[in-house]
Parts: structure tokens; sequence; C-alpha cells
């Protein structure tokens, strides 16, 4: 570790810090439907839209509506991404021929964008052809963030709202973060991308005569407009199979560190945003303490994990100056790499710039609880708010339990169903997560599909379901997950993760906002100062991280001692 | 729920032209114009021929060069007629994927130090050298691990180790505002600025 290192990991946090405000109040002119800076070019395109989709825009929606105007656009985003994927090679930029995926591999893929994992059971590469990058990932990048976001907004309406019968408009919503907040971001970030080097182009790969003569073929294409969103909106799924660690989706340390800038961006401005929303900034702010206290605790451990070298490899006489450097990009650098990916893993964002099974066993064990707590360290744009606070909601009832008062969050009385409906979100991660692997490690259709035995082999197998079912989409990337069983089940693992924690969450936002607020007395637990910051986090760890812990003492725990003790496998 | 279709409909077609079709369209225009070599891949000419991008690492085994660190990369797996092992495969980006305790990763270090040792005993073996990159395609060493190799190039090329040092210092770059990143050379530049001096 160096003091440089530690000097980026703290200027990171002063921009986070710096963006917040300014950000969160832009997302909350979005959520209250004011007019923004760009309503003069981007009106007419709104009600353009509207009109053809025959949306009232001040027609707005209960939750039951919300969520099934939600689903049926997932279901047609899945249908359209599904019919692109399976039909690219008859259809143009096309250059390199590539040809149609197989059914379970575009169903996986498609759930996969849609859900806003970005789980990649190919290389983009040697897979997709150029419009199936910019017509099914790139336009599915774009909706699955902006949904996130717009049920987020959805749910803070119902602590925002006082005897409402309505939570917003899910059309309104969805084109107006789009329109107004992704799409003007990317365009300059896209630029910001293509002058550092990353290509963006239409044209087929280029065969380049290397030095030594021989032939190196160059994967190119329209790379950089869809990095951006791939960032922005914590999607993560890479134009290349290397992803953000490929030179040309990540060609230098300023753009790594502006990628993971964009990871937390949004994730950070919507906690300002829910303060706003809810008449007290200072609520935004605690939720961003909690949060940020844990993303520290993450970046400390896997920097100072990574930093040094495999002692396997120096006792054979290797330089340990340089830390573990397998897997791993040079010009990076250890403190960016581990910076980049405790960020992605605490978003739910899952672009690697270093590849993550490399790591020593308790560096690729901060990645792995990352997404095990729940995706809620900022967590995924929209979804990283609104699993949180569901996790305050079980932090203030268990305040509750404790002094013997009905709980209450925010003037709103908590009461059973909200909790059943917590508690049903909440649990149902850890059931796909640990049951699917289970399955997978005992079935030859499982086992035959990871690249070593022992415990790095069950950390590969653990770290794709829980990847999936967090909607991270990283990857112990070794494991050669194109095949029926692990596309299927990882699908259903990513639905069940996205689904049944936003429809539970859309109803406890429908039953909070029609409920009257309570006025604030003697005996309210205060949500907005540091007790409120300490209970949220330690109910996160002891709900989120013990149910995990035997799956974790069997693989990268094991793993760690085995390492102590020189065994391979 | 029916009502919900033509919305959903609607809104899927949008959303394809304008972020499927028209931003990533415009975004090619403009980045053609603006910034044409990057947008086409910072690709490097020498006497009219592509030789490789500024970004991509390459291949290089003989003594006259300087050598990259190891890449995993291999032939395209949907390919059955390339299975040969395909170093700096730039069509195909892959790491290594090896864990901390993997007997092959261990293997494969073991062998490579072995060579590197005896190629020079003078100089510890850098970590650079002897693990693979993320990508497969890193086309950054370290400063050491140029170093390391200028005695065994100089004596390739019939040049003198300071003329190579000298090389390797122009074409060793420093971490943006001495903050963002690491030391490190461009092994490719480096290579192309070794065949210029030679001639």
């Amino acid at each position: 570790m160096t003091f440089i290192g530690w000097v980026q990991i703290a200027l990171f946090c002063a921009v986070i810090i710096a963006i917040t405000r300014p950000l969160g109040g832009y997302l909350t002119a979005l959520a209250s439907g004011t007019r923004t800076f760009l309503s003069p070019v981007l009106g007419p395109v709104e009600r353009g839209i509207y009109a053809m989709a025959g949306i009232r825009a001040d027609a707005e929606q209960g939750w039951v509506g919300y969520a099934s105007a939600m689903l049926v656009f997932k279901l047609l985003c899945f249908l359209a991404a599904y019919a692109m994927l399976r039909l690219q090679a008859g259809l143009p930029l096309n250059p390199m021929g590539q040809s149609a995926l197989t059914p379970d591999l575009a169903y996986n893929t498609a759930v996969s964008f849609l859900t806003n994992t970005n789980w990649q059971s190919y290389g983009g590469e040697s897979t997709m052809s150029n419009a199936s990058q910019m017509v099914a990932l790139t336009v599915q990048n774009f909706v699955s963030a902006a949904a996130g976001i717009a049920i987020a907004m959805a749910f803070v309406r119902g602590f925002a709202r006082r005897s409402a019968a309505t939570i917003g408009n899910f059309w309104v919503d969805l084109t107006r973060i789009t329109l107004y907040g992704l799409l003007p971001i990317c365009i300059v970030f896209t630029l910001f991308l293509v002058w550092q080097g990353v290509p963006q182009t239409l044209g087929a790969y280029v065969d380049a005569t290397t030095l030594e003569g021989a032939t190196q073929s160059i994967a190119l294409g329209p790379v950089a407009s869809q990095e951006a969103i791939k960032m922005l909106g914590t999607n993560g799924g890479g134009f290349f199979n290397a992803n953000s660690a490929h030179p040309f989706e990540n060609p230098t340390a300023l753009v790594d560190y502006l990628q993971i800038i964009s990871i937390f961006a949004l994730g950070a401005a919507l906690t300002n945003m829910f303060g706003r929303m809810v008449g007290n900034e200072r609520q935004g702010w605690a939720i961003f303490a909690a949060m940020g206290v844990l993303f520290l605790a993450g970046v400390s451990v896997l920097y100072w994990s990574e930093a040094h070298a495999n002692p396997l490899l120096t006792a054979l006489g290797m330089d340990g100056s340089l830390g573990n450097m397998e897997g791993k990009e040079l010009r990076f650098g250890i403190a960016q790499t581990a910076l980049f990916s405790t960020v992605t893993t605490d978003a739910s964002c899952g672009a690697v710039n270093a590849m993550i099974e490399s790591f020593l066993p308790l560096g690729g064990m901060v990645p792995m609880i990352n997404i095990m707590l729940g995706e809620i360290i900022f967590g995924g744009v929209g979804s990283g708010l609104y699993g949180f606070l569901l996790f305050a909601i079980v932090a203030v009832f268990v305040a509750g339990l404790m002094v013997g008062r009905t709980p209450e969050y925010l003037g709103k009385k908590i009461e059973a169903r909200e909790i059943k409906m917590t508690m049903l979100a909440i649990l149902c991660l850890p059931l796909v997560m640990l049951g699917f692997t289970a399955i997978a490690v005992v079935v030859d259709a499982g086992t035959s599909a990871l690249s070593t035995s022992g415990p790095h082999g069950f950390s590969e197998a653990l770290y794709a379901y829980v990847s999936a079912a967090g909607n991270n989409g990283s990857a112990f990337a070794g494991i050669s997950a194109n095949t029926p069983f692990w596309n299927t089940t990882l699908g259903i693992g990513m639905m069940v993760g996205r689904f049944f924690v936003i429809i539970p969450a859309l109803a406890i936002a429908g039953a909070m906002a029609r409920k009257k607020t309570v006025p604030a007395s003697a005996g309210t637990f205060p949500t907005d100062g540091p007790m409120f910051v300490a209970l949220a986090v330690g109910v996160i760890l002891i709900v989120g991280g013990l149910t995990f812990f035997p799956a974790l003492a069997l693989g990268p725990i094991v793993e760690h001692f085995a390492l102590a003790a020189g065994t391979v496998y | 729920m029916v009502s919900h279709f033509r919305p959903a409909f609607v809104m899927i077609v949008v959303m394809t032209i304008i972020t499927g079709i028209a931003y990533p369209l415009a975004m090619t225009g403009i980045a053609g114009a603006i910034f044409p070599d990057q947008a086409a891949g910072s690709l490097i000419s020498r006497g009219g021929k592509t030789v490789g991008s500024s970004l991509i690492g390459q291949n290089f085994t003989t003594p006259n060069y300087f050598h990259p660190r190891p890449s995993a990369t291999t032939a395209d797996p949907a390919d059955a007629s390339k299975t040969v092992p395909a170093p700096y495969n730039a069509a195909n980006s892959s790491g290594s994927n090896l864990g901390p305790t993997s007997k092959a990763l261990v293997d494969r270090v073991r062998d490579d130090v072995a060579k590197l040792r005896a190629e020079n005993p003078n100089l510890p073996v850098p970590g650079d050298l002897v693990t693979s990159s993320a990508s497969g395609l890193d086309p950054h060493i370290s400063p050491q691990a140029a170093a390391f190799q200028i005695p065994q190039v100089a004596k390739a090329r019939h040049l003198s180790e300071d003329a190579v040092a000298a090389l390797v210092s122009a074409n060793t770059e420093a971490p943006l505002l001495g903050l963002l990143g690491e030391n490190r050379v461009n092994v490719l530049m480096l290579n192309l600025a070794l065949d210029a001096a030679s001639k």
C-alpha cells in the first residue's frame, strides 16, 4: 500500500461527496416533473413520446398500476432483446459475420441486461454483432437503469406523501430519466472516452501485421457509446470479454478513475434526492454515511489484500513489490484496481478492471460480501436506494422492539404488513444464492462448468449465483457458464433477485403513501443521526452477513488457510 | 394490464430508436470527425502498413525485442480449427482466471521464473513479467521489467546497454499529475523506437 494509493481513494471520496448534492437536486427535479435547463430542447421530444404512447403525463398510478406497467414493459424488453440476439446473423451491422445466439444463451443474455445484471455467459467480441451491441444491449442498458431509478423515485414518493393513492407514473419517470438524465451525461462521457482512446466505429476488425510478422486481428466497434451507459447505469456488461480491463474499454488511468466515479455518481445522488423529497436532506446524508462506512471497510481490506504478492509465487523467486499482479493491468495500479473492484460490487455494476477470480482469497471475498449484503452500498442506480431503505425499515423495527414502541420511519408507522414485505424482499436473495449453489456443486451439470476443484471451485459457483441474484454481473470468470444448466438457473436467479425485491418494495411504497404522517415526538427514534447510521450498518451486517458466513467459510476462508499452508489444487 | 401494452410497445420502439440507433450513430459520426485516430482504434502504421494499435499489446518472442507480460488469450473458442494457444489475440480478450491456489498458476510461474533467471541472473524477476494481465492485451510493462530485459536486447541488437536504456527511459510514462496510474513502458512503442534506432 502506498501513500499515493490512499490519496487516490481519498480524492475519490471527496469527488463523490461533492457531486452528491448538485446531482441529487437535478434528480429531484426529474422526479417532481419540474422544468430543467434541457426542457427547451427535449420538452417537445418528451411530449411527442407521450402523445404516441397515449400517456397522460398528469395521470398517476397506484402501486399495482406502477408495478404492472413496469412488468409489461420488461416483458416486451425481453422479447425485443431475445429476438435481436436470435436473428443477428441475418441483420445489418454484422461485419464479422457473427452467428445467432443459442436459445439458452439469448434467454440468459436478454434477462441479464433487462434486470440490470449484465452477467455475460459469452465473450463480446467473439459473439455479438455491432447491431446487437447497439440495439439489444445498449438500449437495455439505458432502460433498465432508468427503470431502476424510476422505482426508487416511486418508493421515495411513498414516504414523502401522506394519504395519497398514487406513487407516480412509470412511463413518465422512465422517459424523463432517460431523456434528461442518462442520455445527456452519456453523450458528454462518450466523447471524453473517445478522446482518451476508446474506439467508436462501425467497421470490421482490423488486421495488423505485427513487428515480428504475425497477424493480429484487432476487434473494434461502437465501444465508447456503450461504455458510457454501462458505467453510469451500473449495468457493467462489457463490449469485450475482458470488460473494463480491456485497453479499448479502459485505455488510461484517468478513464479508469472516471469510470469508478460514474458507477457511484447516481447511486450517491439518489440518497440526496431521497432527503430532499422527504423534506430533510440530513435523512439522505445519514443513508450516505451508512453506505460510506461499508464502502471504506471494503476498499481498505481489498487494497490491503492485493498489495501483497501471492506467497506461493514469491517463494519461487518472483519479486513481489508490485503486489498480486496475476489478472491485473499494469496501467491502473493496485489502489485503483482495489477501488474499482470494491465500487463495482458495492454498486450492482459488475464491470471489472481486473479478474476477481485471481485475487488472493480474502481480496476475492470482499466483492462477494459486498454483493451478499444486498447491493445496498450506494448500489445499482435506484435499486441501491430502495434496497437500503428496506434495511432501514428493519433497523427502525429493531429499534422499536428495543424500546417497546410502534416503529416509525419518517413519520410513517411501520406495521406488520410492511415488515412481512420487507423480509420477503430481503430473504429471497439468500434463498436463490445459496439454494442454487447447493444444487450446482452436487450435480454434474453444475460442477462440469467449474475451472478448478477445491474451495476455489466452490467460490466460483457461489460467486456466480451471488452475482446473478444480486444483479451484479461480475464473475469468478474462469467458469464456463454458457451451458443450458447454468444459463437457465442463472437467468432464474437474476429475475428473482430483481422482481422479488421490486414488487414487495412497490407494495410497501403504496402502503406508505396511503398512511398519515405522525408528528415527531420525544419518543421518536431519530433517523438522521449517528445512532441510526450505526444501527443500520449493524442490521445490514447481521441480517445480510451472517446468512452467508457458512458459505464463505467453505470458500474463500478455507482457501485463505490453504494458501497459508501451501496447498494447491 | 392490457392497457399497458400500447405505452410499453411505443416506449420500447422509441427508446430503441433514440438510445440504440440515433445515439450510437451520432456518437460515431461526431467522434470520427473530432477524434478520427482514437475512434478508429489508435492504429499505428509503419511504411504504409498497419502494425498494431498503441493501446493493444502484441506478442514478441525474439531476443531482438522487449517482451510483454504473459497473455492468457486463446484462439476463438467458437472456431475449432484454431486450437493452438494464441497470446495477444486482440479478437478474444481474456485473463487466465487462475486462482491464488491454482497448481497451473504455480507451475507456469515456476517455469517462467527459471527462464528469466537464465536470461538475466543479476536482477530480481519482476512480478509483472511472470503474471498474465486481466485482458491478455496489456500494452505495458513496468520500468523494472524493461530494465531487466535491457542486457539481452542490447546484446541481440549489438547496441550499448546505455543506448537501449536511453530508449527505455524515453518511452517510460509517469502517472498523470503524479497521482493517477503507474510508471509504465509501452512495449510496442519501445520496440518501434528500437527498430528506428537500429536502422
